[in-house]
């Protein structure tokens, strides 16, 4: 099915708006949060105003309604994800928290001071934070395999890291500063020859690429609700159920128990142990709507789309004497880090948004791949399937109007 | 929004392409480095106080936006000379510009060309980054100060 563009916008009601005055908005910064699809909206409305129960507990029908919705969503995460079985999707408050829970509930327990955990210096900084937190913990050592200037993984250097001391790996699927999308399922194959368990931050990937956890092999894989056009607070840890067997819960609380008294306490079957309290069940059902959304859409029509402008930006913005285009990998989707001679990122994150442009100026809490590139900050464009080859000409139209005030 | 008219007046861009006192200070009594963790300024501002309390110089190093360092090479000036009393009256007065609470702001010399900041609160931390710096610099702050 070829899709309408402008039908498809219409699906998401932040776009359709002015900004600063005169301008229609323009919104390049679908790689800090997408918009919100529609359908989204509707379920979430649905549940404050007439569903509003808790999961798991009630007789009532509309705790039960609430569950079957919640519920309903695990069997979406698991065919978007192509998981084996609903029972191996977890419910967190987002990436952050799933790494987070990987760290402490799974590596934690297998490190001895001198063992090593391997990342990529492309990681966004929850991708780095616990491990550097597990690492003070447990003496462990953080190593990080380097990036090209292109900003790809070097899989040789990433191989060489690999050792009987690697106790863990955990790898971004697609770069969120350079849009870099890495060779996952050939790095988890490296690792695993070595029998060393992977983490993949599918964060930026999960509304990218089309992602199939049983075909890439990964122990672990993260995604947010919040990338993927639906609402903040609500993310997926996938695991597989052999290894989700072997990991300890790091929120002890309701709903995560079969049974409790003063001597002992039972935790609840797998998912359900890594699920404390009550759980963000309109974040998980306005997921589910978003599920729905992209994959009667297809990833795939929606990965060669944001690919597409990607190198469109890339290659338009090329063109603009003194811009310089950050990150020039081979495989590339959905984000185009740039620089601006005389002009500081934030200046002209100011003047583009001035122009009704919103794009994202900073380090895009990727520090060391700024370091790498010896910048303080870029500007970044990010795309998604409501953007248009017209937001590229705002954008580089803007972009001129940076270089008239910074000549 | 006339962006180049509110906020990038020609003074500033002026200042950010040739920024004053943009060095390091030969026997400089005072000095803080200050940092925005979420943008990446980052400055060193040195200064020479008097015996007698009086900011004889002021200098800065580092890098950052345009904002950022053209309030920081027109501040180097602004203070230079005044007592250190009068120095945190010219802070609160420059506070007050960047926040559009200065009821005079043509009565204020120089630093009028911030008054356009108080529309984009974003920024308004990159115009005062350099002036906590210079405030942590008095106090003989060792670690850095951090605005964002």
């Amino acid at each position: 099915m070829q899709w309408n563009r402008q039908q498809l916008r219409a699906d998401f009601p932040a776009l359709s708006q002015n900004v600063r005055g005169q301008y229609p908005l323009v919104y390049l910064d679908s790689a800090a949060t997408t918009f919100k699809a529609r359908p989204v909206i509707v379920a979430l409305n649905q549940y404050y105003q007439r569903e509003s129960a808790n999961v798991h507990r009630g007789v009532h029908r509309l705790s039960e309604l609430a569950t079957e919705k919640y519920e309903a969503t695990r069997s979406k995460v698991q065919q978007f994800i192509g998981a084996a079985q609903s029972n191996e999707v977890v419910f967190t408050s987002g990436t952050t928290a799933a790494i987070n829970l990987v760290a402490q509930g799974y590596v934690r327990k297998t490190l001895e001071p001198g063992d090593e955990i391997v990342i990529t210096e492309m990681e966004h900084h929850s991708n780095i934070v616990p491990w550097q937190m597990l690492c003070r913990q447990s003496g462990a050592i953080l190593k990080v395999a380097p990036m090209n200037d292109a900003g790809e993984v070097v899989l040789r250097d990433f191989q060489d890291l690999l050792n009987e001391r690697t106790k863990f790996v955990s790898l971004v699927y697609v770069s969120n500063s350079l849009g870099t999308i890495n060779p996952i399922k050939a790095m988890v194959a490296l690792a695993h020859q070595q029998g060393i368990p992977v983490l993949v931050d599918a964060a930026q990937a999960a509304a990218t690429v089309p992602i199939d956890v049983e075909d890439l092999g990964c122990d672990f894989l993260a995604f947010s609700g919040h990338k993927l056009f639906g609402p903040t607070g609500v993310g997926v840890l996938y695991g597989k159920m052999a290894t989700l067997e072997e990991m300890d819960p790091v929120v002890g609380g309701g709903d995560m128990i079969l049974s409790v008294s003063f001597d002992k306490t039972t935790f609840n079957r797998i998912p359900y142990r890594f699920e404390a309290g009550t759980p963000h069940i309109a974040g998980v059902i306005g997921l589910g709507a978003a599920i729905d959304y992209v994959r009667n859409i297809g990833m795939e029509q929606i990965a060669a789309h944001d690919q597409k402008l990607a190198r469109s930006a890339a290659q338009g913005l090329s063109t603009i004497p003194g811009v310089r285009v950050i990150g020039q990998a081979r495989a590339k989707t959905a984000v185009c880090s740039f620089v601006v001679e005389h002009a500081h990122p934030h200046d002209i994150g100011t003047i583009l948004d001035a122009h009704g442009v919103a794009i994202r100026a900073g380090h895009h809490c990727t520090q060391p791949v700024m370091q790498h590139y010896g910048l303080p900050a870029t500007a970044r464009a990010s795309f998604s399937l409501y953007n248009t080859e017209q937001d590229i000409d705002r954008l580089m139209a803007a972009v001129l109007k940076v270089k008239e005030v910074f000549v | 929004m006339n962006v180049h008219d509110e906020l990038y007046q020609q003074v500033i861009l002026d200042h950010n392409r040739h920024p004053q006192h943009f060095h390091e200070l030969d026997g400089h009594t005072h000095q803080a480095e200050g940092y925005n963790p979420l943008c990446g300024d980052h400055y060193h501002v040195f200064m020479r106080v008097s015996d007698d309390n009086i900011v004889e110089e002021v200098s800065f190093t580092g890098s950052g936006c345009a904002i950022s360092k053209a309030s920081l090479s027109i501040m180097t000036d602004a203070l230079v000379g005044k007592s250190v009393d009068q120095a945190k009256q010219v802070f609160e007065q420059f506070h007050q510009i960047v926040l559009g609470k200065c009821e005079d702001p043509a009565g204020v010399g120089k630093l009028a060309v911030f008054a356009g900041v108080a529309k984009f609160p974003t920024r308004v931390k990159c115009a005062v980054l350099g002036w906590h710096t210079f405030m942590g610099a008095l106090d003989q702050r060792q670690e850095a100060v951090v605005t964002e």
